[in-house]
């Protein structure tokens, strides 16, 4: 670990001064899981850490007057677990459900979990996110199967951000200058030069809240396909979110994790859904579109079937049946 | 004096023994009170952290320390001899630059400034591929053993050409040859608790609380290398956080420690960080196999011709030929083995040296059998037990597999290979898996201490790798003089005591309860000497009763255990006892059996295995504790699924960086992971009357074999390699349905 200044900032002014000082690199720290084993490790080097768990707004969750719902970005995750607005949310707590840790859930907070840096084993190792001969050379076994042909072949990591996708939640950012707001799907991009990151954040922003569209009729889950019961990263993932109109699906959103550098949108299989039952075979059939342009590298096609499962799954679980498996 | 004759109490007249007891350091250990070496800190310490090989074959062309010694808190910088510009590294990971620092941060940032620069070197990883292997110049002599037949070659025949005829005819009077490829790769010990130390040099002293399995036999190697007398140096290990056979020596990490401290006048902390920990403090060998067995229409098998190779790492090596095929012998065999040198670091003896490997290439083959013929795998082996070599009796696996196969309810459960109902995309499985080991004790001493308060204290130079040592020692004690658990005092983990051997091959039971069992009942003659007269009685009619000591027979005439030492006046009784490895005893002996049965479930759709029940039976002679047995076997079941479903060291091809060094990439169960484990101690009375033998390994052994015999029952397929992750489950049914 570097040496660094240790802000402990009150409000979100401050916070956003501390991560906006001229002269220096500064890092967000909330319930620290991802960030202190990447500045033990020296990944990250940054000359200042900014503690945000102290600012209070950023630790609320509150019903909208529209009946959309507002997370603080520094909730943490068994705060998530055990609040009832969140209870309409099945794909929400799903996710936290399978990090299945009670350490991670304890101390680790939404926005840390959405904005997690990627797993690759590369990147972890010495910080290069875009080295994509290394991965097309080595061994990419846990690596993506869409999105992949540019040098970042990483898969994203979160495993909340696909159903907070798939629902149309929205973030909202500070900077010094001010706010502004964006759809969660457009915190992320697949980064092509080194001066990018798999975040679209810019240097100082701090996001500080997530807004859930009202639960009203939507239907969502998330499937994770997991290697076993711990903690560890899922294979493949898949959140759905279903709205009926009668027995009929009328919209639909299927978002990929675990797969691309990105959460992966399919909506392809999406549009498989509306206007039909759910049933084991149209699920099956989203399953199959959603992983149609998959191009998997040397040592990880079977994330293929890996991936056409969670969405076939995750699509039966959002519409209130039998998932199968275990 | 009378000379003691050594022997256990029987069954019925034991109080303490064979019967379940918590362990006595249970609490400290749960609560955090004990304080293992990673928790020792010492007053002004030094902090070391390390420039490791980034690369995994490399010749060091710069090696400039100078600007870490600039670094605000660097005190010392230290090039390991094998680290010089122009030095060649074979292994992602080893150690170049010891930096010793006021603080981990500082440590690290004086690392983080050391000018280093190499020349990469051609990198080899792919032990699996035997003629990728050779392609690349990496594989060493094949070795063949003496090929058991029928006919035996004459004088005047090529012995090759011979045994080329000699096999083909052998296989041919087979009713059927089962062909089939198996593996299982290199794991790492893993150990939860770092290897390393914190040490002290101070007057000419050397005081090290070192992370070991050998806390007698560490001391030389630090005196040697600081040029000092044994005696000068004591090392101290009071609780360690896993060892598994890879914790024997000071490291040449303690050695720079060592050094350090001299050099520095500071007391310095040296641990590994956790991805050098899997990088260079151990790892098991690989083992890959082409098997042909033939065998009747029974099952019974005739003929084993077998070609294995796999690696330790850079020299070489890989599983040991010599237990391959294990357990069950076919009658007509032969054996080779083709060495492979990887980059990597070189093995370490990991828990039951190379019998769970071989145990995977070999009874793997033998459930392939069972799935050719359609029968129950458990008549295979039952059919099989007449093949037997080992240590323990065929009768006594005979009766274990039986045990077993009740268990688990085999009759009900059990289905042909591939044939059982599925529920949706998830089918189940049955795999059974047998093994043998050695067990015997090792060399150990005691000092006993009989104080006039009555005070009962030992002493021995052992440790407490099973993490149930203390408690046997002191449940020999008390058992032997009358008294509770709790009124005995054990003290081990330091090399002052009287030395006791390492804890390697489940050698600690055995050997810590010859020599307390010994020095307690050397040290009850001599009580009973000073306390005959008392009772007006010969020391021979005397007998230890809860809490007394009385007259055989008259239990009127007794005194309590606190009147009966005090007839010992002002001084201790003390005497020591020793127990030299391989000595015939009735207290101790060797070779045990064991059998375990798996059942699993498989998602076909995700290729997932889950642990549904796992019977282990296992027999270890007289059990001493019960509660501490029966959690050995679990905790050797949970670290066999672990390598069964779970553990691989990843080596990446092109660089040979060992990818999933990191606890986030290395795949361990949890606890949701392993299921119901029945453990069932197999301990009838001509079992019992062997005295103890020790444990730690065997029921390690199995798990391997039994899990991956498990998941082809449920598939119908075998994923040949293991761990049986959903990659590997997968690729196998695709390949399977690709064959048609």
């Amino acid at each position: 670990m570097k040496s660094f200044e240790y802000a402990e900032p009150r409000t979100e002014e401050e916070a956003v001064e501390f991560l906006q000082d001229a002269g220096t690199t500064a890092v967000v720290l909330a319930g620290g899981t991802d960030l202190m084993g990447l500045l033990k490790k020296m990944v990250v080097t940054p000359d200042r850490v900014v503690n945000i768990m102290e600012v209070d707004s950023l630790k609320e969750i509150r019903l909208l007057p529209d009946g959309s719902l507002a997370i603080g970005s520094a909730v943490t995750l068994d705060e998530l677990l055990a609040d009832p607005h969140l209870a309409d949310y099945g794909g929400i707590l799903d996710a936290v459900h399978g990090i299945n840790s009670m350490q991670l859930q304890s101390q680790g907070t939404l926005g840390g979990e959405v904005l997690r840096r990627p797993q690759c084993w590369y990147f972890r190792r010495d910080g290069e996110l875009l080295d994509g001969r290394r991965v097309i050379e080595g061994d990419n076994r846990y690596h993506a199967i869409l999105g992949n042909q540019g040098p970042a072949k990483f898969v994203s990591a979160s495993r909340i951000a696909p159903c907070l996708i798939a629902l149309g939640a929205q973030a909202r950012l500070r900077c010094a200058e001010g706010e502004r707001w964006c759809d969660v799907a457009d915190l992320f991009q697949i980064p092509r030069r080194a001066d990018q990151q798999e975040n679209t954040l810019a240097p100082g922003e701090l996001v500080t809240h997530f807004v859930l569209p009202p639960a009203g009729a939507l239907q969502s889950a998330t499937y994770e396909v997991r290697h076993g019961a711990g903690p560890d990263m899922p294979l493949a993932a898949a959140a759905a979110v279903l709205e009926f109109s009668g027995q009929r699906v009328k919209e639909a959103q299927v978002v990929m994790g675990q797969v691309a550098p990105i959460p992966w949108r399919a909506d392809a299989a999406a549009e498989v859904l509306v206007g039909h039952r759910v049933d084991e075979r149209l699920a099956a059939e989203a399953g199959r579109v959603a992983v149609a342009q998959a191009t998997p590298l040397s040592h990880n096609e079977y994330k293929v079937q890996l991936a056409q499962t969670a969405v076939r799954r995750a699509v039966l679980r959002a519409a209130g049946l039998e998932t199968g498996g275990f | 004096m009378a000379k003691t004759g050594y022997a256990w109490p029987s069954r019925e007249k034991s109080r303490l023994l064979g019967k379940s007891h918590d362990r006595i350091d249970g609490l400290v250990k749960a609560t955090g009170e004990a304080k293992y070496t990673y928790d020792v800190n010492l007053k002004n310490q030094l902090i070391v952290k390390c420039l490791s090989a980034p690369f995994g074959h490399l010749r060091i062309t710069k090696l400039d320390t100078a600007p870490a010694k600039e670094i605000p808190g660097v005190v010392e910088v230290l090039v390991f001899p094998h680290a010089g510009v122009g030095k060649e590294i074979q292994w992602d990971g080893e150690l170049l630059v010891a930096v010793a620092a006021e603080s981990e941060s500082a440590a690290r940032e004086g690392v983080q400034a050391i000018r280093f620069d190499y020349e990469k070197l051609d990198v080899f990883t792919n032990e699996e591929d035997l003629e990728a292997a050779k392609a690349a110049g990496r594989t060493m002599r094949t070795r063949s053993s003496e090929p058991t037949t029928e006919r035996e070659p004459g004088d005047d025949d090529d012995e090759d050409e011979f045994y080329e005829a000699e096999f083909k005819r052998l296989f041919d009077q087979c009713d059927v040859v089962v062909e089939g490829f198996y593996g299982i790769p290199v794991i790492t010990h893993c150990c939860l608790e770092p290897h390393g130390s914190t040490l002290e040099y101070k007057d000419g002293k050397l005081r090290v609380y070192l992370s070991t399995q050998n806390v007698s036999g560490t001391d030389d190697g630090f005196a040697k290398a600081l040029e000092m007398g044994a005696d000068q140096v004591e090392v101290i290990c009071q609780y360690i956080g896993g060892g598994f056979g890879s914790k024997f020596s000071p490291g040449y990490w303690g050695i720079a420690a060592a050094r350090l401290a001299k050099s520095t006048g500071r007391p310095i902390k040296f641990m590994l960080d956790r991805d050098q920990e899997l990088k260079i403090a151990g790892n098991r060998p690989s083992g890959y196999i082409k098997v042909r067995l033939g065998a009747d229409k029974n099952g019974e098998i005739k003929v084993w011709d077998s070609h294995q190779w796999g690696t330790s790492g850079y020299r070489g090596g890989g599983v040991s030929d010599r237990v391959v095929p294990y357990v069950i012998q076919a009658p007509s065999r032969r054996v080779r083995a083709t060495p492979i040198k990887v980059n990597a670091m070189q093995a370490a003896a990991w828990r039951a040296p190379n019998h769970p490997q071989a145990c995977v290439m070999t009874q793997c083959a033998l459930d392939d059998l069972a799935a050719r013929l359609g029968i129950s795998s458990l008549d295979v082996f039952l059919r099989n037990v007449k093949h037997i070599s080992s240590r323990q009796k065929q009768e006594v696996y005979a009766a274990e597999l039986k045990r077993a196969a009740e268990l688990i309810d085999w009759k009900s459960k059990w289905h042909p290979h591939g044939k059982g109902p599925a529920k949706g995309s998830v089918v189940e499985g049955l795999g059974i898996a047998l093994h043998t080991w050695g067990g015997t004790a090792n060399n150990s001493e005691c000092r006993l201490r009989i104080y006039p308060d009555g005070g009962v204290e030992s002493f021995c130079g052992t440790q407490d790798l099973g993490t149930g040592t203390r408690t046997v020692c002191a449940l020999v004690l008390a058992e032997t003089f009358g008294l509770n658990v709790e009124d005995v005092r054990v003290n081990i983990g330091d090399s002052k005591y009287p030395p006791s051997g390492a804890s390697g091959g489940s050698t600690t039971v055995g050997a810590v309860c010859e020599s307390h069992r010994r020095a307690a009942q050397d040290a009850l003659a001599r009580l009973f000497e000073t306390v005959a007269p008392k009772l007006s009685a010969k020391p021979d009619e005397l007998e230890v009763g809860v809490g007394c000591i009385r007259v055989k027979g008259k239990p009127d005439r007794s005194l309590s255990w606190r009147e009966a030492c005090a007839l010992l006046g002002l001084k201790p009784l003390e005497v020591t006892a020793s127990h030299k490895r391989g000595a015939a005893s009735p207290l101790s002996d060797e070779g045990v059996g064991g059998v375990q049965i798996a059942h699993v479930a498989v998602d076909r759709d995700t290729g997932v295995v889950r642990m549904k029940q796992f019977v282990a039976v296992q027999d270890m002679g007289l059990i001493v504790n019960r509660k501490t047995a029966t959690s050995q076997v679990h905790g050797a079941v949970i670290m066999g699924i672990a390598y069964a479903l779970f553990e691989e060291r990843i080596l990446d091809p092109s660089t040979g960086q060992f990818v999933n060094a990191e606890l986030a990439d290395y795949k361990l169960p949890r606890i949701g992971d392993v299921g119901e484990i029945v453990v069932d101690l197999y301990e009838p009375e001509d079992q019992r009357a062997r005295g103890v033998i020790g444990l730690g390994e065997p029921p390690v052994i199995s798990p391997g074999a039994a899990i991956s015999n498990a998941v082809c029952n449920a598939l119908g397929v075998r994923v040949p390699v293991l761990p049986l992750t959903p990659k590997r489950v997968l690729d196998a049914i695709r390949q399977a349905n690709g064959r048609g």
